[in-house]
Formats: C-alpha cells, sequence, structure tokens
C-alpha cells in the first residue's frame, strides 16, 4: 500500500548520533522500556490510593487500609470507600485503560497522529443515541444512557467503517479518517438541530458532554466491565499485527499477515474499548488523543510495549484527574473531561515542544 | 498580442493508480506562459456562478417571498417601503455575510490543511473557532445578558473575535520553533482545541439554561439578524486578507516538496510558513466574529474541492468559492424549506457531509 502522504508524518532525519554497537542500543531501549513500565505501575497504585483516599471527606491511607482489608467494618468511613470510593476508583482504571488502549490502536490503524476514538464516530454515534434517549425516551441518568451510548458508538463505527471502505481503492487510513470526520459532522448537525430547538434535552444533555466519573456507581462499571475485559483482550493480541501493518500491507501481506483480519481485531477491540469507556462516563476527549504520544517517548513505536503501556497511562491520568476535580472545587467538584482537559493541554503542549515527537 | 491555447490530452503527469489527472490546457501569451487543467478552472468558475445565483434567490425568498422583478426593481432603487426594508435591511447584509464567512471559512480550511498535510488539520479541529466560543460563551453566560446580547451585536462578536485571535496567538506562539512544522502545529491545535472545548461545556453547565440555549445556538452558527456594519467590516477584511491568502498559496505549493527543497527554491522558510498561518488565522477570526463558527464548513470543503477539481492538494479558490455557495444554500433552505428557523450551521454540516461521503463512497483517490 502507498500510503498517501497527507497521512503520514514527517520521516525522522537522518543523522541523529548512531548508538556505539546495535545489541547495545537494543539493550538500553529494552532496560528504558522495562522501567518506563515497572514506574506505570506504581503510578497505577499511587492513583488508586489517592482516588480512594481524597474526596469531600478525606480519608487516611490507615483507614483506607482498614477498610479494605476487614469486610466486617461497617464504621462512616468503611462505608464511604466501599460503597462510593471504590466503584468510582474501579470505574476509573477501567475507563482509563479503555480510552489509553483504543487511542494506541486508532492511531496506529489510521497511521493519523490525530488518531483518536472519536474520529471513527464513537462519540458521534454516542452523543445522537444519548440525545435520542433524552428526547424520545425522556431518560434522564447516566445509567439509563448506558446502553443507548454503546449501540450509538458501535453502529457510528460500523457506519464510518463502511463508508470508508466502500470507495474503489477500499479503506485507506485517509478515507477511513475523512469518513469519520463527515460522520462526525452530520450526527453532531443532527444533535444540534434537536437540541437547538428542546432546551429541556439541552439541559441533560450538557452535563453528560462534559466526561465525569461521577455519580456512576457500581451497576456502572459491572455493565461495561465485560466490554472493556474484552477489548484489552483483542487489543493485546492485535498489538504485534499492529507492528507488521505499520511497515505497510504489502509488506505484512508478504510476511504472511492476514490484512483485513488484522484490521477487523482492531476495529472491534477500538469500538468496544472506546465505546464501552464513553457510553459509561460521556465523551472524555483527551486520554486516547495523549497518552500514545506519551508513551512512545519511552518504548519507541513497537505496539507489543505501546498499547500496554496506554492502557497503564490512561488509567493513572483518568484517576488522577479524577481526584484533582474533587480537591480543586471545594465543596463541589470539576467534572474529570474538563480537569484532563485544562491540565492535560499544557503538558502535552510542553511535551511537544520539548521533543521532537516520535513520529508514527 | 496574439495568446495560443493548446490543448494538450495525457501529458499531465499520472496520478496514483495510473489515471492521467485530466485534460490541461497550456496559455501562452507573448513569452509567458501558463498551464491548467480543465477541472482546476472550470470547477471555481461554476462555483461562482452558483454562489451568484443562489445570493439573487436568498433575497428574494422568506417569509416575505418576492418575485425577481420585484427584488430587481428594489436593488435599482425604486420599490415599495416593506420591499425596500426586507431586501435592503434584512436580506442584504445577511446573504452577503453569508458568502463573505463561507469564502473564508473555505479559504482559511484549504490553507490549514494544506500546510500541515492533514485532511484534518481545519480551523474546526485546530481550536481556533474553539477559542471565539469561548469569548462568545463566556460572554453570553458571565454577563448575565442572553438573547439580547446575542443579537445586540456588540458584545459577543467582539468577544468572539478576541478568542479566536487569542487561539490564533497561542496556536502560533506555542507550535513555533525555528519555524512552522505542520505535525507540531496539528499536535497544539489539538491541545487548544481539548481546552476550549472543555471551558465552552464547562461554561454551559454553570450557565442558566436559557443563556446556555443561546450560547447554543451561537456555537452552531447563525446568521440570523445580520447587519450592514458586520458586511462592512467582514467585507473590508476579507478585500485585505483574500489577496493575501491567494499570495500565500503560491509558496503553500512549494512547502509542498518539503523544507529543504523549498529552501533550495528561495523560499524564506520561516517568514513564508507564519505569513500562511497568520493569514489562515485572521480569515478564520473576522469570520466567526460575524457568524460564529459555522460547523465544519472549513473541515469538509476543501476535501470537496481537492476531489472535485481532481489536483493534489485543496484548491483555494475553489475551496473558497465552494464555501461560499454552501453557506448561502444552508441559509437558503434554513429560511425556505425547513419549518423552524434552524442555525445554519446545522444545515453546513448536514448538507456538506452526506455530499463528502457520497464523494468517498464514488471516488477513484484517496489524495488530500
Amino acid at each position: 500500500m502507498s500510503l498517501p502522504s497527507a497521512t503520514r508524518a514527517p520521516a525522522a532525519t537522518p543523522g541523529t548520533p548512531a548508538a556505539p554497537t546495535a545489541a547495545g542500543a537494543r539493550t538500553a531501549r529494552t532496560r528504558r522500556r522495562t522501567l518506563g513500565l515497572l514506574a506505570l505501575l506504581v503510578l497505577v497504585v499511587a492513583a488508586c490510593a489517592a482516588s480512594i483516599a481524597v474526596g469531600t471527606r478525606p480519608l487516611g491511607l490507615g483507614t483506607v487500609w482498614d477498610a479494605l482489608t476487614d469486610r466486617s467494618l461497617r464504621t462512616e468511613e468503611a462505608v464511604i470507600v466501599w460503597d462510593l470510593r471504590v466503584p468510582r476508583t474501579a470505574l476509573g482504571l477501567l475507563v482509563g485503560a479503555a480510552l489509553g488502549v483504543s487511542g494506541a490502536l486508532m492511531q496506529g490503524h489510521t497511521r493519523n497522529p490525530l488518531g483518536d476514538p472519536g474520529l471513527l464516530g464513537v462519540t458521534a454515534g454516542a452523543s445522537f443515541a444519548v440525545v435520542l434517549a433524552i428526547t424520545l425516551f425522556g431518560v434522564g441518568t447516566p445509567a439509563g444512557y448506558v446502553w443507548f451510548a454503546f449501540a450509538g458508538a458501535l453502529a457510528g463505527t460500523v457506519a464510518v467503517f463502511v463508508l470508508g471502505s466502500a470507495g474503489r481503492g477500499g479503506a485507506t487510513p485517509v478515507t477511513l479518517a475523512l469518513a469519520g470526520s463527515a460522520l462526525t459532522a452530520l450526527l453532531f448537525a443532527l444533535v444540534r438541530a434537536m437540541l437547538v430547538t428542546d432546551s429541556d434535552s439541552l439541559d441533560a444533555f450538557r452535563f453528560w458532554v462534559v466526561g465525569a466519573l461521577a455519580g456512576r456507581g457500581a451497576d456502572v462499571a459491572w455493565q461495561v466491565a465485560p466490554f472493556i475485559a474484552a477489548g484489552l483482550v483483542l487489543a493485546l493480541l492485535n498489538a504485534p499485527a499492529l507492528d507488521l501493518l505499520g511497515m505497510g500491507e504489502d509488506v505484512a501481506r508478504g510476511l504472511g499477515q492476514r490484512v483485513w483480519l488484522a484490521r477487523v481485531v482492531g476495529l472491534a477491540a477500538t469500538t468496544l474499548l472506546a465505546g464501552a469507556a464513553t457510553a459509561a462516563c460521556g465523551p472524555i476527549a483527551f486520554v486516547g488523543l495523549v497518552v500514545p504520544h506519551v508513551v512512545r517517548a519511552f518504548t519507541g513505536p513497537s505496539h507489543r510495549w505501546l498499547v500496554p503501556c496506554s492502557g497503564l497511562l490512561g488509567a493513572v491520568l483518568l484517576l488522577s484527574a479524577d481526584v484533582l476535580g474533587r480537591v480543586v472545587a471545594r465543596p463541589g467538584e470539576l467534572q474529570v473531561g474538563i480537569v484532563l482537559a485544562l491540565v492535560g493541554s499544557p503538558f502535552f503542549v510542553a511535551l511537544v515542544r520539548r521533543r521532537r515527537t516520535t513520529t508514527l | 498580442m496574439t495568446a495560443t491555447v493548446d490543448t494538450l490530452r495525457g501529458t499531465t503527469p499520472p496520478e496514483p493508480g495510473g489515471r492521467p489527472a485530466g485534460r490541461a490546457v497550456t496559455v501562452r501569451v507573448g513569452r509567458v506562459s501558463a498551464r491548467f487543467r480543465w477541472r482546476s478552472v472550470v470547477v471555481p468558475v461554476v462555483a461562482l456562478v452558483v454562489v451568484v445565483l443562489l445570493a439573487a434567490v436568498s433575497l428574494g425568498r422568506g417569509d416575505y417571498p418576492l418575485g425577481v422583478a420585484d427584488v430587481l426593481r428594489t436593488l435599482a432603487g425604486a420599490g415599495e417601503v416593506s420591499q425596500r426594508f426586507v431586501v435592503l435591511e434584512l436580506r442584504a447584509p445577511r446573504t452577503l455575510v453569508g458568502v463573505l464567512v463561507g469564502l473564508a471559512f473555505g479559504l482559511a480550511g484549504a490553507l490549514f490543511q494544506t500546510f500541515a498535510r492533514n485532511p484534518l488539520a481545519s480551523p474546526d479541529v485546530l481550536g481556533i473557532t474553539q477559542g471565539a466560543s469561548v469569548g462568545a460563551v463566556a460572554a453570553i453566560v458571565l454577563s448575565g445578558g442572553s438573547a439580547g446580547a446575542l443579537l445586540g451585536g456588540l458584545g459577543v462578536p467582539l468577544a468572539a473575535l478576541l478568542g479566536a485571535l487569542v487561539a490564533g496567538a497561542l496556536l502560533f506562539a506555542l507550535a513555533w520553533r525555528a519555524g512552522l512544522d505542520g505535525f507540531r502545529l496539528v499536535l497544539v491545535g489539538i491541545a487548544l482545541w481539548t481546552s476550549g472545548n472543555a471551558l465552552t461545556d464547562y461554561l454551559l453547565t454553570r450557565a442558566q439554561i436559557y443563556d446556555a440555549a443561546a450560547a447554543y445556538v451561537w456555537i452552531t452558527g447563525s446568521l440570523n439578524a445580520r447587519t450592514w456594519d458586520q458586511a462592512a467590516q467582514l467585507g473590508i477584511s476579507l478585500l485585505v486578507l483574500v489577496p493575501l491568502a491567494l499570495a500565500a498559496g503560491r509558496v503553500l505549493g512549494v512547502l509542498q516538496f518539503g523544507d529543504d527543497t523549498a529552501r533550495g527554491l528561495g523560499v524564506r522558510l520561516a517568514s513564508a510558513q507564519a505569513a500562511v498561518v497568520v493569514v489562515a488565522v485572521l480569515l478564520v477570526a473576522a469570520a466567526v466574529a460575524a457568524a460564529g463558527p459555522i460547523a465544519f464548513v472549513a473541515l469538509i470543503v476543501p476535501q470537496i474541492a481537492v476531489r472535485l477539481t481532481g489536483g493534489w492538494r485543496p484548491p483555494l479558490l475553489a475551496s473558497g468559492l465552494l464555501g461560499a455557495a454552501l453557506v448561502t444554500v444552508a441559509d437558503l433552505l434554513t429560511r425556505t424549506v425547513l419549518p423552524e428557523a434552524l442555525p445554519v450551521g446545522i444545515l453546513t454540516a448536514a448538507i456538506g457531509a452526506p455530499y463528502l461521503l457520497w464523494l468517498l463512497v464514488r471516488g477513484r483517490r484517496t489524495t488530500a
């Protein structure tokens, strides 16, 4: 496949100093990746601890530990931990990992640095379905939106894939991206047409569209968990194939890769992950887009490392943003989607400026 | 002076996929010669004719329909007072703003997409219109004003202009590092978009629902109740900016070959890059202040234009004129066919997006 120049990131300029030996470079890279992975694991544990301890009613880590280890405790603290903080943390962990991994897959498959799950019609499909749920069926709670949003996300992605591959050249990164943005434009036009004439629906929709972990509870986490788990497994299986596809479809085919199978598995995983995450929390824009760019800085382009590390960093990012949102706006809280965007963007800009971003 | 026109078939370089790029014409005037492909000439001309016709129809249609003769008579200075009011004070400025805004968004989208070599790099995606939205929504929500502030046409447009300019300046400053790289521009733009979007959504959740509804209409992009003042301000801005954009387009063609080649061909790289981005940002800022971020025009139209002309990159003039046509036809439909007056931004997306999808499904080429 000749990749159109439009999506090809600028090639790395030759002339970067070569490592002394190839073997030495490989060990250095492996060490960097292993250290990065370990650091991410530590961060995940720390973020979970913070997410359980911090809130309107701050709890000491000792109290948290007691409540977690002794299920017979019925103190007020134990109730807060088990009924509020643990479900919320679990949901954040799931959704963050799902968004990070789906972003890594999406960028790999579309070879577009703007690759974001939202690109493939996930956000638009989910938003459209949620607005339908509000206007036609009078649904008004996050738990009530879940199945609508999930169905909308799935339908949106399938529609984008069908439209993007219907042209004579079949599905290419550019046609997929364009089909995604065109369908997004169309669906958001319909969303807006419904909302500008109906301020009651806008009133419900505006709180869904910011993206939040608050008020979801354990039932929402249980609803989406099987889909996210399935998506994560598919994504890990898809990663080696993605490395082959990165060399071009013809090369991948020559090396024995069934290209269409890899694409379908990748699409299924992305859809499950991003769809379930959006269904649970509303659209959360930043994680899927940024996390792979950050992770690539220490893993390099290999998807075997990139995919799992993106999942871990996604979880860390989402949980820390949620914790921050509980602290900055006391006694209320700031929705996690907003915190992520406002804190994450300057960080991302600094990253983009500091180093030459590893290209796709 | 004699001009000769050679029509050559199949001499243009074949496009990927081995298809000839279509018929080309060489025009020679004395010692000067230039080559055009037919479609890159025909498409803008047709688009211009369509814009003029649509604008003419637009002046006559609406809640108070007028015949062509009445419209012409009114434009010539005759006609009844009521007709003069409807045509000259209500419809003419609105139509003109629509045409100019479409032109500006189409041009700006083509400039950005070509510069970044990414079909998704439009002012909508790079955060410039988001900046304008933050400014406008803040003006609507925080001042406690509502539809009154929106229609009064004072506070909100200025706030939007300011927001777009701040976003554009941030985009420029943060992406600049001894020159502008398309890839870095896009990544910084995405960060700006994300923050802008979050701020807008946050302001909407904090607002009274009445203000939120007014702000939502603004975000979608509306041509309701535009005045001659707005048309004049936008028109004067575009008189300066459109020639600059077309001039920048020539440099843009050279930049496509890559930084080293462009430098080798004698382009002052940093200043050329700066010129392209600054002009594009100013175009967006002027347009968004006049009509709000009419959704997806800048994203979709250049991609439609590149498919119609069959070139390598979004053509500037054709993108601008097709943008004008899209906004005008969308505005016409909102005022005639549709039962309720929807903001024009809904229609531009609802017309442009299926058309782009149809071109994709039917299409042979995948060049952006």
